[in-house]
């Protein structure tokens, strides 16, 4: 019976942790280890294995690395769960921060920070402190991940931990720069007055930074850089006026005069474009799409453009990162046309494309379209309709329709081609192109009958709701264009009324309701024979609008002042709809952000600021040299890594150029060697 | 920034946990599983989810889904970028980035992932120090370590990591010292039905295989660089010697890795070393259709064209294929409506044909879109975009080493219908 299995199966897990106990407490270590690597196995299935907790903890100062290793895994697992037997490997800890060896400093303070126990935030306050003026660069850098830890696990820490920042900020290891910036920016990211004085050693040291370290910096840096440098966009306004809309035209010349006049870029500002270019070039895509989004939020309209080839690069990358550029693209390229145009054909969608990537690229195409380039889009666009990915053909038709409303040129190519769709023998594109039309007729509702007529001949075909909602509120709308038609789909659709869908009822009551104004004779028995079937339909929706229609067109002594105006109301000139992207506005995000990628704020964005009107003090960022000196030379010898291993540039602008750094000596003398051999014979080894 | 992670295979396992900070429950995969019903292939999974209390990045690769679970704001790319990471560095760890390798090896993978991030920010990435922390898993070592009980943990302290060369491990010997430079080119291609190019570009990347012992600090020269549009460095590359003098010079890691890769600018006329001819027609109202393709070589300098696979993205409508290949064999794929057809080397001589009827589906309508062909193929010791090798030279140590380069292009060409015409 079933209760027997029950206790079986929980005897079994009982008896498994009772001989990984016994092999814990074993003598011999390959019994432990083989435990442990059972005990991980199960951590990572997301099996429960708290119980061992004593057993395992009595091995965190085994001397078997591997073991010791192993337990760490442990420890960090269940420590938050098991906060007083923890408590027990804490010495452990303590006396391995003030190991000879730098690697087991750094590795006991990092356990020892990923133990979620609140009783020992003072020990590992103490831990940090001393660990931040350690002399290896290593432990320095992992105190600057153990900050984040320690502010995560007590928030109250903090006016201590920005005293760590602050000191480890000062650091000139390139080791650490990524990882203190990270813990200023989830700590104390508005502490912008903590970064002056060591801007300059970023923008210098940033090249030589591990590629994460890298994408924390920029991305800190451009937030920085606007709050405290001026726009360098306002000269070039001529190009790019239409931002400005909402100044007015005399206001913003004025100030133009001003600007241009007295523009000059702060040279800060100018070290810190300079310095991101060449991580454009990066393997990293996220590295390069930092660059991007700072060339982006910071650079002059026309430097910006160098940006684009490398994210076009990009695209040749796995999906996962086509998707995220292809937004941040997509965002761009509405603003900023000329960018991309250059790289037009890039964009072209390839049938092996997943369906998100082939819509993006639709995207773009669809901003980059203009004059000159409409007709050879529209030619992509004819095969992007015929592909047998339906979802995506319905989404070139609206591309094709928002390009219809973009460039009065080809708006009529472009009706006429979406008309050709209507015969098409797939439902779904004749649906899409119904609604599509019917946006662009709206938008110039001229001379249309004709297509008008055409698609109510339609409406015995077509059966997908959307677009015979569409069709008959065209037909409704421009009833008048359409005399003799419309009372006889009126008389169609009564007949179906009851098997249609609430979008496609809804519709026919307008119908009725809007040929009841303006041709009653022939259909006022029709519309009341509808609204009659509309009054006992099931949806209640659909009851109340009859309900509403009826007492706004039918004049009875109830119905008050408004079933005057019934007309004007029903009939009145409906602004057309815009066709516009979805991308539109999207940067008022930082680009590069998961919040730009989601288009809405994630928890912890930071806000990049409006430029500011006039520039904080620059000298803010001076740094004094002979302080500078004293503490350099004071530092014993080993504090000073081989920095500078292949930046030989830009150090004329800091004092650091006076450090000797033995990467570039290691260089000059390389090049005295002999040992030049030539490549001559080329091997095959494929 | 990077919370946890779940390991998922295609079924919907959730078959490996790991958290770097609080645990957070499997349910949160919840949501993503909801995300990956509603798309309609594994492709189509959105790479971002947003949920009430986390936002999920997920990456697909090789069969398996990485989910890592965020909380705050980071860029996406990050993410993204660091999965993929990890998942090369599985590769090369057990040869194969597989749910059964993870499985087997799951304490390595967790040693791995300790080590790779802290705190959800990335430690160590580059597989040089990664291998000095944990040795990649050998059968020989394997059997020691169950006899001895000794370990895969480097009891050795990288000192990469310390260094300001991160991606090289020092202490390097070896009896032959040798490098190997692999130059690989892809064309891509879209080919119009009249056989002209709508557009190509070639990409190219250098792969490189080194085993010096020592610190060798290499440069390697090209005849011309300035084919090389856009080029993206491994950071062991001096940006600065590139800038001015267009010399690759680096110190480089021990073992494999991508040098660089690159683009060649549009400018230089691509020429397509394959044609293809095609006769693909659906008879209105019969349930048949006829399928006709040649491939043959076009100006490729002598060199021969191997490796070449034709794949195939037939209609819906298609129920099976009976074809005859004058060479090499086909297969069609009656779920997926994919036709590949491997047909090795191509002799100018005989051009490979396959050619035979199309069964439709009774009743179905005649497909109105003719299939787009996609073509591989690869030459041996053919760079296309006719870059060439200079010279490589050596400083800082003192042996001669073994210097080898190798060529491979390969190809993908996309021809397809254009607008009114019916095929490419």
């Amino acid at each position: 019976g079933l209760p027997s299995v029950a206790f079986h199966l929980c005897g079994s897990s009982q008896d498994l942790n009772e001989d990984l106990k016994q092999m814990l407490e074993s003598s011999k270590d390959s019994a432990k280890l083989d435990a442990m690597k059972r005990i991980v196995g199960m951590i990572a299935k997301g099996k429960n294995a708290s119980e061992l907790f004593p057993a395992v903890v009595k091995n965190v100062a085994s001397k078997n690395i591997e073991i010791k290793k192993l337990v760490y895994v442990y420890l960090m697992r269940y420590a938050e769960e098991q906060q007083d037997l923890a408590l027990l490997s804490i010495s452990t800890f303590q006396r391995a921060l003030k190991d000879p060896n730098q690697l087991i400093r750094a590795s006991a303070l990092r356990v020892l920070s990923s133990i979620r126990v609140p009783i020992i935030v003072p020990i590992m306050m103490l831990a940090i402190k001393e660990a931040s003026s350690d002399l290896s660069p290593y432990v320095r850098k992992n105190a600057a991940h153990a900050i984040q830890k320690l502010y995560s696990l007590d928030p109250d820490q903090k006016e201590m931990l920005i005293e760590v920042i602050e000191k480890l900020l000062k650091d000139r290891s390139t080791l650490v720069a990524g990882s203190v910036v990270m813990a200023f920016e989830e700590v104390c990211p508005d502490r912008i007055d903590l970064i002056h004085k060591n801007y300059r050693k970023l923008c210098n040291l940033l090249v030589d930074v591990e590629e994460w370290g890298q994408v924390v910096i920029i991305h800190m840096l451009t937030r920085y850089a606007r709050t405290q440098f001026v726009s360098p966009w306002k000269v070039m306004v001529d190009e790019y006026s239409e931002n400005n809309f909402y100044e007015s035209d005399e206001e913003q010349k004025e100030k133009d005069q001003k600007l241009k006049t007295t523009y000059t870029m702060d040279p800060d500002h100018r070290l810190l474009l300079r310095n991101t270019k060449p991580l454009l070039q990066s393997r990293n895509a996220a590295v390069v799409m930092a660059v991007a989004q700072l060339y982006w939020h910071l650079a002059p309209k026309s430097e910006a453009g160098i940006v684009s080839k490398s994210l076009v690069r990009l695209l040749r990358s796995n999906r996962e990162v086509q998707y995220i550029v292809l937004q941040n693209i997509a965002t761009m390229s509405i603003q900023r046309k000329g960018m991309f145009e250059p790289y037009l054909k890039s964009f072209y969608v390839r049938s092996t494309d997943p369906t998100m990537i082939k819509t993006l690229k639709l995207e773009i195409l669809t901003n980059l379209a203009n004059e000159a380039n409409i007709s050879t889009l529209l030619r992509e666009f004819q095969t992007y309709v015929k592909s047998q990915d339906k979802q995506f053909a319905a989404a070139t038709i609206q591309a094709i329709g928002r390009c219809a409303t973009n460039i009065t040129e080809v708006t009529d190519t472009c009706l006429n081609g979406l008309v050709c769709l209507l015969s098409n023998r797939d439902e779904i594109v004749v649906a899409e192109s119904v609604v599509v039309i019917k946006k662009l007729l709206q938008t110039q509702p001229a001379h249309h009958g004709e297509i008008i007529k055409h698609m109510a001949k339609l409406l015995d075909n077509i059966t997908v709701p959307v677009a015979r909602a569409s069709i008959l509120w065209l037909i409704g709308e421009y009833c008048e264009r359409v005399p003799k038609i419309a009372p006889d789909v009126l008389r169609k659709t009564a007949k179906s009324f009851t098997n249609e869908d609430d979008l496609v009822k809804l519709q026919i009551l307008n119908l009725g309701a809007k040929l009841y104004l303006t041709n009653s004779k022939q259909t006022k028995l029709l519309t009341q024979y509808v609204l009659n079937l509309g009054k006992y339909d099931q949806s209640y929706d659909i009851r109340d609008r009859t309900r509403f229609i009826r007492q706004l067109i039918v004049p009875n002594e109830k119905s008050g002042a408004l079933s005057k105006y019934a007309k004007k109301i029903f009939l009145a000139q409906k602004p057309a709809p815009l066709l516009e992207s979805p991308f539109k506005d999207r940067d008022h995000f930082q680009l590069g952000t998961l919040s730009h990628t989601l288009n809405s704020r994630a928890t912890g964005y930071l806000e990049l600021s409006d430029w500011p009107e006039v520039a904080p003090d620059p000298s803010v960022r001076n740094v004094d040299v002979a302080k500078e000196w004293t503490g350099i030379l004071g530092k014993p010898k080993k504090e000073k890594p081989t920095e500078k291993f292949y930046s030989e540039s830009e150090e004329e602008e800091d004092e650091s150029a006076s450090t000797s750094s033995s990467g570039k000596c290691l260089e000059s003398t390389a090049f005295s060697l002999p040992g030049k051999l030539c490549l001559q014979n080329c091997l095959v080894h494929k | 920034m990077i919370h946890s992670l779940f390991l998922i295979n295609c079924s919907g396992d959730i078959f490996l946990e790991k958290h770097w900070k609080s645990v957070v429950s499997q349910s949160v995969c919840d949501y993503f599983f909801e995300a990956q019903e509603k798309a309609i292939d594994v492709e189509n999974v959105p790479p971002v989810i947003s949920t009430p209390h986390h936002y999920l990045i997920s990456i697909y690769r090789d069969k398996i889904f990485f989910v890592s679970v965020i909380q705050t704001e980071v860029p996406p790319l990050f993410v993204i970028e660091f999965l993929h990471r990890v998942a090369d560095t599985f590769q090369d760890y057990f040869g194969e980035c597989s749910e059964t390798a993870i499985k087997d090896n799951v304490v390595i993978v967790y040693e791995l992932l300790e080590e790779m991030l802290d705190n959800g920010f990335p430690l160590a990435t580059e597989s040089n120090i990664l291998k000095e922390l944990i040795k990649p898993p050998t059968i020989l070592r394997s059997v020691v370590n169950s006899i001895t009980g000794s370990s895969n943990v480097g009891d050795t302290l990288p000192t990469g990591q310390l260094s300001n060369i991160p991606w090289r491990r020092a202490g390097v010997k070896y009896t032959n010292n040798e490098a190997y430079f692999d130059v690989i080119e892809e064309i891509d291609a879209i080919i119009d039905k009249s056989g002209s190019t709508v557009f190509a570009e070639i990409q190219g990347v250098i792969d490189s295989c080194i085993k010096l012992s020592g610190m060798p600090d290499l440069s390697l020269s090209f005849m011309n660089p300035r084919l090389l549009d856009d080029v993206s460095f491994h950071p062991c590359i001096r940006f600065k010697r590139w800038e001015s003098e267009r010399v690759l010079s680096f110190i480089p890691p021990d073992g494999n890795f991508r040098l660089i890769s690159y683009r060649v600018s549009s400018q230089n006329l691509v020429a397509i070393p394959v044609y293809v001819k095609h006769m693909i027609s659906f008879k209105e109202n019969t349930s048949s259709g006829r399928f006709d393709v040649t491939i043959g070589p076009k100006q490729n300098m002598g060199k021969t064209v191997e490796g070449v696979v034709m794949t195939v993205h037939m209609p819906k409508a298609v129920l099976n294929m009976n074809l005859t290949a004058t060479q090499g064999s086909y297969t069609f794929d009656p779920v997926t409506k994919v036709l590949t057809w491997d047909v090795g080397k191509i002799t100018p001589q005989k051009l490979p044909n396959l050619k035979g009827i199309v069964n439709l589906q009774s009743g179905a309508p005649k497909p109105e879109e003719n299939p787009s062909l996609n073509i591989q193929f690869k030459i041996q010791q053919l760079a296309i975009s006719g870059l060439k090798v200079n010279r490589l030279d050596m400083y800082g140590e003192k042996y001669k080493p073994f210097k080898g380069s190798s060529f491979v292009s390969d190809g993908e060409q996309e021809p397809k219908s254009l607008s009114s015409q019916n095929f490419t």
